[in-house]
């Protein structure tokens, strides 16, 4: 049986899917839509050249992070890897200031200093954005030990791929985690290939679902293409990890439309397998028919979200190709923050620079009439 | 003044800020119940109790990771490695999450956090388990790198480290943990990030060095005071960032460079003091920078061997006295 057939019919899940509401649907259709026109524009722009160096792009996968967000609460924290843009939106990061980074901007949310790869918002809980493959996870852990040690009720979603999987840290992270019972939902968004190789060819034990086992991490295989099973599966995740009994493992299984990267022409796959999925298990189009058939939802009314979401995602374009460069002096600020000290003679003498690297703390964003807020 | 030991002054540093302030907290292998691998943490388990003082398993990628989580969530993490050695699996996260957040994120994200733990040769451990970091970590923007040799440089030290807002490696040296120096009293003694300590005054060479091979550099001038030359001695105390105008000042002084360190001499600390003379006081040069470093070879076990690996005093003496020309 080839890999693509594998794949479409052997989305596993181990939950029962859960009802959602008419207005949850419309929801869920409108945060995945919103997902993939704006990843669909960036990559536009990669084409042009206005983003550059990698960009992981997350069409496919939307059903995943839209799914496990609506079960979480603002006093949650979110962590992932480079496939990140879809995460941020999802968190209600604003689309100007992703797209604005992603060209290298200063309206971007690390106004240009960090990249596709490298995002973050204080404001949203989200802790990036990570390029180190696997490094999320146990940064993951760090902040929901932070979570448990305050007491603050929260926990910490931290996502990784099939690829990281296969490091050490994962496994390090999973011990510590489960030994002190923290508040971690891992999701491991298995889209079937480590960049190009296929998780066959790279996992050995064959189910991703299990790898916590050992250290006594219960996991669930969930059709992450089917945002009710995500949703059931990250509700059942959420209500262990709330009442204190430590991480859990949830494994999505789910496709990635794209290569791994802009760069990545995808080759190690065939058109039969990647149509196979766009076809038959497309998380938005699914959404779309049980609008359209248990709710009475017309296709007129899906078309004017459809187009909503344009606009934001043209919007978030223009802002992002309007935005100024970063000023040349931000090269050295940023680098470290002051220190109390630091701050005091500054104040007390503001000619004298305190040290060449220090930036007061923290940074608010410029209020040029170009860039966002938050 | 009290007599205090280096293991002392960082267990007391430590202790106080954790008094201090409720966020910040320990942890490492071996650091709770066993009082620590080198007796550095004597004590806190006791007064903390376990939420604070957290022993981890041998896993320092995986601890150094969630120590950086939890400081981009705000909490003031010490992350304690047995030594420094065992630091190299935790790099990554110590260069590329702790180090370059902040500007990853436009200033948004800090991470206030502390390496420390033994760094450099020990004795007789051979080539794995002694190795000078200074450089490494030195070499990267976003770290401060600290390496105190006194007990009050120690204290005042972490205090500030634990204190500032940014990632600080803190660099002890084992072979000092058990010396005992004056230091002053009371919990607010600080010592400034940054600055360097003219321990001794002299006219003629400036000897810098820092951590253990302070204590040599001072044994070494006081020969060099009974052959007549003057050797003023220059502490760094804070690697990185470097206080240039305290060694620049010393060296227009004197006009003449040695530089004392137990790391590599390649890409090694006195290579950049070496480029900062050049740059800043070439003109006052009366004689080329030298470099006193631990030899080009990975550690040998042997003793004879290991001797000749780490920079002794003759061989500060000797170089002090080939830039002053004389035999």
């Amino acid at each position: 049986m080839s890999v693509a057939k594998k794949l479409s019919l052997e989305l596993k899940n181990d939950m029962t899917h859960q009802k959602a509401t008419k207005k949850e649907l419309m929801q869920y259709y409108r945060d995945m839509l919103l997902i993939r026109r704006f990843e669909e524009r960036a990559g536009q722009l990669y084409g042009t050249g206005e983003i550059a160096g990698f960009c992981h792009l997350y069409i496919g996968q939307e059903a995943v992070v839209v799914g496990m967000q609506s079960v979480l609460s603002d006093k949650d924290s979110v962590i992932t890897a480079y496939r990140d843009h879809g995460h941020m939106l999802a968190c209600g990061m604003d689309p100007n200031g992703v797209m604005a980074e992603l060209t290298g901007r200063s309206g971007g949310y690390s106004k240009g200093k960090g990249g596709s790869m490298h995002m973050f918002s204080a404001e949203k809980n989200f802790y990036g954005g990570h390029g180190i493959v696997g490094a999320q996870i146990p940064l993951g852990a760090g902040l929901a030990f932070a979570h448990r040690y305050r007491e603050d009720g929260g926990l910490c979603a931290t996502y990784f791929g099939d690829g990281s999987a296969n490091q050490g840290q994962v496994y390090e992270a999973f011990n510590m985690a489960s030994l002190w019972k923290l508040p971690v939902i891992f999701i491991l968004e298995n889209n079937g290939y480590a960049m190009g190789t296929s998780v066959n060819r790279h996992a050995a034990g064959g189910d991703l679902s299990k790898r916590g086992e050992a250290f006594g991490i219960r996991g669930y295989k969930v059709d992450g293409m089917d945002i009710l099973a995500v949703k059931a599966a990250g509700q059942t995740a959420v209500d262990h990890v709330r009442s204190g009994k430590g991480p859990i493992l949830l494994e999505m299984n789910t496709y990635r439309y794209r290569g791994h990267s802009m760069s990545d022409p995808a080759t190690y796959r065939t058109k039969d397998e990647v149509d196979g999925m766009k076809n038959q298990r497309d998380p938005i189009e699914a959404v779309k028919t049980l609008l359209e058939s248990d709710h009475g939802i017309k296709a007129e009314d899906l078309k004017t979200i459809d187009k909503e979401t344009r606009e934001i995602c043209k919007e978030a374009a223009e802002f992002a190709l309007k935005s100024p460069l970063p000023d040349p002096a931000e090269l050295y600020t940023d680098i470290l923050l002051e220190t109390e000290a630091e701050t005091q003679s500054r104040k007390a003498d503001p000619s004298a620079s305190a040290s060449a690297e220090a930036s007061p703390s923290p940074v608010p964003a410029s209020k040029d009439s170009n860039d966002i807020n938050w | 003044m009290a007599i205090t030991t280096v293991r002392e002054a960082l267990r007391d540093a430590m202790a106080e800020e954790m008094r201090a302030d409720k966020d910040v907290f320990l942890m490492g292998e071996e650091v709770a119940e066993y009082n620590g691998a080198y007796k550095v943490s004597q004590g806190l388990l006791d007064e903390f109790g376990s939420k604070r003082v957290i022993d981890t398993p041998i896993t320092e990628y995986g601890f150094a990771g969630i120590g950086v989580g939890a400081a981009y969530a705000g909490l003031k993490p010490i992350v304690e490695f047995m030594t420094f050695n065992f630091a190299m699996q935790a790099i990554d996260h110590i260069i590329n999450s702790a180090a370059k957040t902040l500007y990853m994120s436009g200033g948004q994200m800090g991470c206030p956090i502390v390496f420390r733990g033994p760094n450099g040769a020990a004795a007789r451990v051979g080539a794995q388990h002694s190795q000078c970091f200074a450089s490494w970590y030195a070499h990267c923007p976003g770290l401060k790198v600290i390496a105190p040799y006194s007990a009050a440089d120690a204290k005042g030290l972490l205090k500030a480290a634990i204190r500032d807002p940014n990632p600080v490696i803190f660099l002890e040296n084992e072979l000092l943990y058990g010396e005992s120096f004056d230091i002053p009293e009371g919990d607010d003694h600080i010592v400034p990030i940054g600055k360097a300590a003219v321990i001794r005054e002299g006219t003629d060479v400036t000897v810098t060095a820092f951590s253990l091979m302070v204590g040599k550099a001072l044994k070494a001038a006081d020969e060099l005071e009974k052959q007549g030359i003057s050797a003023e001695i220059i502490d760094l105390r804070t690697i990185r960032p470097l206080d240039r105008a305290t060694i620049i000042t010393s060296l227009k002084k004197t006009n003449r460079l040695v530089s004392v360190e137990e790391g590599w001499p390649f890409a090694g600390i006195g290579s950049e003091l070496a480029a900062l003379a050049m740059e800043e006081a070439f003109d006052y040069l009366d004689a080329p920078i030298t470099r006193v470093t631990g030899e080009d070879v990975p550690m040998p076990y042997a003793k004879n061997l290991e001797d000749l690996a780490v920079p002794q005093i003759d061989r500060i003496i000797k170089a002090a006295k080939e830039v002053c020309y004389k035999k």
